[in-house]
């Protein structure tokens, strides 16, 4: 039986490291929903930068491969876009549609790039980078000021996120397009143009989620990797009530939840590894359910 | 359509493959012989036409279903849980449990996202799709826990009792599965065109707020049915799947039907005779990408981009009228 | 501006209009629903590019091609519809227009110091959906006024306004003039044009019948210029409103009703008590947002009760605001639209059956009848004009001959051709021996109408007794007879 507080600590970091590419798509989503788009393709973006970053990584090295993904979330953002912003389609069934080919492309590809050999665990991926001095601090240090870059990324990305919305004009002419695009219009916003940039913003972090699962988790990639992290990461935004803050947390908690199943391994409990499967999904469910309620979504969302 | 093909043989031709072969094989694949066009095309066909049905019926209704996958799932448990319990039944008596467990499973399976519209205002898009994930380990689960084979081998069911399997036409892959599908298509058909309740659901579709407050229609129960309806499609699909192809349960028994269904019942317009028609088409597509994959090296996955590709077209299609019949306001 | 030409797909908004501001004087833009007054401002603001036609601004030609450049020359627009975003605040929706810096206590004291210069106090931090009319009215004022506009043009301000608030908006618009700003006033209203303006232009079917001081004009003359001559009338004042019999019997009795929001929070109307006899219209003045539109939902059955007793003689016929989502559904044909809302015993339903021919042939009756425009019973509801589409929703609901009437605005955004009709069709019901309860935000359509008068104000709903004075009406309006 190990011991508790080294358990603890792993678990916290685990929590962390797992969250981590849920939080980049989730406050890129956050971004893209504030402007009242809604965007279903986000799983979709984040399977193609994972596939971006296995090819870019497997060429030339890591960091190619994180940009790679960045650049192929924001061409599949582009792509829905042009779909669901300027043709005004509707932005649900379009965003499936992306998932969909972003499924099948990746899929292709990734058979003709490797073959039925696949990718393997000789990718150069990023390894945790300890952060001098804070990662002494007893407990949080190691959990969070010794792991991967993206994670710092990500965690810079909150307050990031909320100096731009509440302390910006453009943050501000943002969240009224997403709150009343017609009365935005009025004001002079070119509403069709922050949605679109707000979408690419979205699509580039996603990509980024999807690099990191590569990169700095798994460590190679498999068809359908994401299983569904970028539905999760839309619900972690509904959840968070469309604030940077409420983003962070609820993310981490999903994270929890599924570091949780080591938790069970160390301790030494048989449970089926399904049910620790479902436990993101149903926790989402859940929380929905009972956060839903009160909270207010972005006025416009999802409105042409 | 057709210029999702073309795509497909562009980005074939690009990446290095055959286009003409590709294609070749996948024409073969689906409509080459009656074998061909009886065991592989139809018999992809009829879950997507139902499932196809079942999205039409959601769609219409005003809710968006994209858990199809996992009501096909669930469905496809209920039926094998039931299949193998009737083992000594007579099939007038076994085949309409097998189906109609899985019918019920279908629809249990949505009443979570149901509940939570009603009660919550949870987008049922979320809630649905969601659930997809939980079925899929839900049966991974059964397939390694309790439905597993008596041998502990394998990780898949036992087959069900032969009394619960559907007729198949000697010589082909084809079962009774085909006549439901039908029969549910002429049905729906039926309601939308026909009765009020149909037309009900459809106006809600349409305009919920106006169908509320000027039909004097409830629109959020009407929009709830709809989606059990749905769902309850879903799951016969799966149920139909068991006890007429596989006969037993295993892990990726659907090649994305509740997905490509989508694709189905948006080209067919949401018009129920229509998806008869494009059941059909994306049947023969799979079909022909299983050949596709044998015969030319092209992974069977790009089929999905085609199917995208179906889905953008028709998105923009409509968007496009839409827009027309807004400015041809006098 | 001169020689402005504007159509929109087949209508002749504009046919070259001249229009000339000066600084320091308050201009008004006279001219009946559909004349071309908004479509000309909107030139003017940069919402809409003229065919043909130029703009000139203290001399200098100009392409005012879109509000920000509008904004940018020094003008402001108010508009008829607030372009506020409810879920952000006030000082956010100013910081907005005016393109200011986002930090938040600097820019709550910088809002407050605006409005309090201009006279028109308001809390910075107040969402602004949660405004009253009149506040949000204030709004969309020093959202202009804070992008330093020199020239303020404003739509129909007092449309939604009580008399006695509307007086309040028209000094302040008087003070921004008496400072060198200057200001265009739309309205149809010729006692504000004659009142508070300089100067006066009156359009009539996109063309200027009339422009100069408003000195040494009188009602009589300005009506005249913008009705033509098939005599003068002012507005919209027709023959006098219908009485019920005396002995008619009650068909509509409300005891103490309490209706909630539609949003399910807080009440929206309190204790009403009023009935309505066969044959009578009765109708409600009030603000937007002081419980008409919930008392009318509530009476018409479509929004329930908390409390309080409601008898009807039967089902009522509803008549919604907005035709398009609440009335009509667009994108299903006409004859799909009048099936809605049928009841199982209509002639073209059969045990739980739709026969579409009936219903069909049925439409085609109704749409000659009530003179409605359009291809056929098959055309979607969409290709219709507004005025056609009310027909439609007039027609499905009048067809039945319903014991009971509801309209809620019935005449919004329609000309006058199809006000009047609109306006025939109610009396008929009533002389045909229906009740009929009638809201409009526009007060002299319910005098127009009325046989007696409810005010609606803040949720309680009190009968005006006959013969009172406008003044009265608008009083009762704000205070609600406290």
């Amino acid at each position: 039986m190990s011991d508790p507080l080294l358990l603890i600590g792993g678990f916290l970091g685990a929590s962390v490291r797992i969250a981590t590419p849920l939080l980049l798509a989730a406050t890129g989503e956050t971004v893209t929903e504030r402007s009242g788009v809604i965007n279903l393709g986000l799983e979709g973006m984040m399977l193609a930068g994972a596939l971006a970053a296995t090819l870019g990584a497997s060429a030339v090295g890591p960091w190619t491969g994180l940009a790679l993904a960045v650049l192929a979330g924001m061409v599949l953002a582009a792509v829905f876009a042009a779909i669901a912003i300027v043709a005004r389609a509707d932005q649900i069934i379009a965003g499936t549609a992306m998932t969909l080919a972003a499924v099948g492309l990746t899929g292709t590809i990734y058979r003709e790039a490797y073959g039925t050999g696949g990718a393997g665990l000789s990718l150069p991926t990023l390894a945790p980078v300890a952060i001098p001095g804070l990662s002494r601090v007893p407990l949080l240090g190691p959990a969070l000021f010794v792991q991967p870059v993206p994670t710092y990324l990500a965690l810079l990305a909150i307050p990031a996120a909320w100096w731009f919305f509440f302390r910006t004009r453009a943050g501000l002419m943002l969240r009224a397009t997403g709150e009343g695009a017609a009365e935005a219009r009025a004001a002079g916003v070119r509403t069709q143009t922050v949605r679109a940039l707000a979408t690419l913003v979205g699509g580039a972090f996603a990509g980024l989620g999807g690099a990191t699962l590569v990169l700095a988790q798994v460590g190679t990639f498999a068809e359908g990797m994401t299983a569904g992290r970028g539905y999760v990461a839309i619900a972690i935004v509904v959840l968070g009530r469309w604030h940077p803050l409420g983003v962070a947390v609820a993310a981490l908690l999903f994270g929890a939840a599924t570091a949780l199943q080591f938790v069970f391994q160390a301790i030494g409990l048989a449970v089926p590894y399904q049910l620790f499967l479902m436990l993101p999904y149903l926790l989402t469910l859940l929380a929905l359910g009972g956060a839903v309620g009160r909270v207010r979504a972005p006025a416009d969302l999802g409105k042409g | 359509m057709l210029f999702g093909v073309l795509l497909l043989a562009a980005g074939l031709q690009l990446a290095g493959y055959d286009a003409v072969a590709a294609l070749g094989a996948l024409w073969r694949g689906a409509f080459g012989s009656w074998y061909a066009f009886s065991s592989a095309t139809l018999v992809r066909a009829i879950p997507l036409i139902i499932i196809g049905l079942g999205i039409t019926l959601a769609f219409r209704g005003g809710a968006l279903n994209i858990g199809a996958e996992g009501q096909f799932y669930a469905g496809a448990i209920a039926a094998t849980w039931v299949g193998l319990h009737v083992a000594g039944r007579p099939a007038a008596v076994a085949l309409p449990a097998v189906l109609a467990a899985a019918v019920l499973a279908g629809a249990a399976w949505v009443v979570v996202p149901v509940w939570l519209q009603l009660r919550y205002g949870v987008l049922e898009v979320i809630s649905t799709l969601l659930l997809n994930f939980v079925a899929g380990s839900l049966v991974s689960l059964m397939v390694q826990g309790p439905l597993q084979e008596s041998q502990h081998i394998y990780p898949q069911s036992d087959p069900i009792a032969v009394a619960a399997r559907l007729p198949v036409v000697p010589g082909t892959r084809l079962h009774a599965g085909l006549v439901l599908a039908l029969v549910a298509a002429a049905g729906l058909w039926y309601v939308f065109a026909r009765t009020l309740w149909g037309f009900r659901l459809r106006a809600v579709g349409a305009g919920p707020r106006a169908a509320a407050i000027s039909g004097q229609i409830d629109a959020r129960r009407m929009t709830a049915v709809a989606l059990l309806g749905s769902g309850a499609l879903a799951g016969l699909a799966g149920g139909i799947e068991v006890s007429g192809v596989s006969y037993a349960l295993f892990q990726n028994l659907s090649p994305g039907y509740g997905f490509t269904g989508i694709a189905v019942a948006l080209l067919a317009r949401l018009q129920p005779l229509g998806v008869v028609a494009t059941g059909l088409l994306f049947g023969a597509l799979e079909a022909g990408a299983g050949a596709m994959q044998r015969e030319a090296g092209v992974p069977a996955v790009a089929v999905y981009v085609v199917e995208a590709v179906v889905i953008v077209v028709v998105l923009l299609a409509d968007s496009a009228s839409r827009q027309r019949m807004a400015r041809a306001v006098v | 501006m001169r020689g402005i030409v504007k159509r929109f797909g087949s209508v002749q908004a504009l046919r070259g209009a001249d229009f000339a501001l000066e600084a320091g004087k308050l201009h008004a833009l006279l001219g009946e629903n559909g004349a071309g007054k908004t479509t000309l401002m909107h030139v003017a603001f940069g919402l809409v590019r003229p065919d043909a036609g130029e703009i000139a601004i203290a001399g200098a030609p100009r392409v005012v091609g879109s509000p920000r450049v509008a904004r940018r020359l020094g003008i402001g627009m108010v508009h008829q519809h607030f372009t506020s975003v409810p879920a952000l605040t006030v000082a956010e929706n100013v910081a907005l227009a005016a393109g200011w810096p986002v930090a938040p206590a600097a820019l709550s004291s910088r809002v407050r110091a605006v409005a309090e210069r201009f006279g028109l106090p308001l809390d910075p931090d107040a969402r602004a959906g949660g405004l009253s009319v009149a506040l949000k009215q204030r709004l969309e004022i020093v959202k202009a006024l804070a992008s330093e506009a020199r020239i303020l043009l404003l739509d129909e301000p007092t449309a939604v306004l009580a008399p006695g608030e509307a007086d309040e908006l028209l000094r302040v618009v008087r003070a921004f003039t008496e400072a060198g700003g200057a200001a265009v006033l739309i309205t149809h209203k010729l006692d504000e044009a004659l009142g508070t303006a300089d100067r006066v232009t009156v359009l009539r079917q996109g063309s200027v019948v009339f422009t100069g001081p408003v000195a040494g004009q009188t009602a009589a003359s300005l009506a005249a210029a913008m009705v033509g001559d098939e005599g003068a009338r002012g507005g919209v004042r027709e023959a006098s409103p219908v009485g019920p019999a005396a002995d008619a019997p009650v068909v509509v009795r409300l005891d103490e009703l309490e209706v909630p929001r539609e949003s399910g929070y807080g009440i929206a109307v309190r204790r009403a008590t009023f009935s309505i006899q066969a044959g009578e219209i009765v109708g409600v003045a009030g603000v937007e947002g002081n419980g008409q539109r919930e008392l009318l939902r509530a009476v018409a059955g479509r929004l329930q009760p908390l409390r309080g007793r409601r008898d009807v003689a039967g089902p009522v016929a509803f008549i919604p605001e907005d035709r398009t989502t609440e009335g009509l559904i667009p994108s299903l044909t006409l004859t799909e639209n009048l099936v809605l809302g049928s009841r199982p015993d209509e002639p073209w339903i059969r045990r739980g059956r739709v026969d579409w021919k009936v219903a069909r042939a049925r439409t085609a009756s109704l749409l000659h009848e009530f003179g409605v425009s359009a291809s056929g019973p098959d055309a979607p509801a969409a290709t219709l004009s507004g005025g056609n589409q009310q027909k439609v929703v007039l027609a499905r609901e009048l067809a039945r001959q319903p014991r009971v009437v509801v309209a809620e605005n019935p005449t919004r955004g329609l000309d006058l051709r199809a006000t009047e009709a609109i306006h025939g069709r109610l009396r008929d019901a009533a002389v045909n021996g229906a009740a009929v309860l009638v809201y409009s935000s526009d007060l002299d359509e319910v005098l127009a109408l009325a046989g007696r008068l409810l005010v609606a104000s803040r949720g309680s709903i009190s009968e005006v007794p006959a013969g009172a004075t406008r003044a009265r009406i608008g009083e009762l309006m704000v205070t609600g007879g406290r």
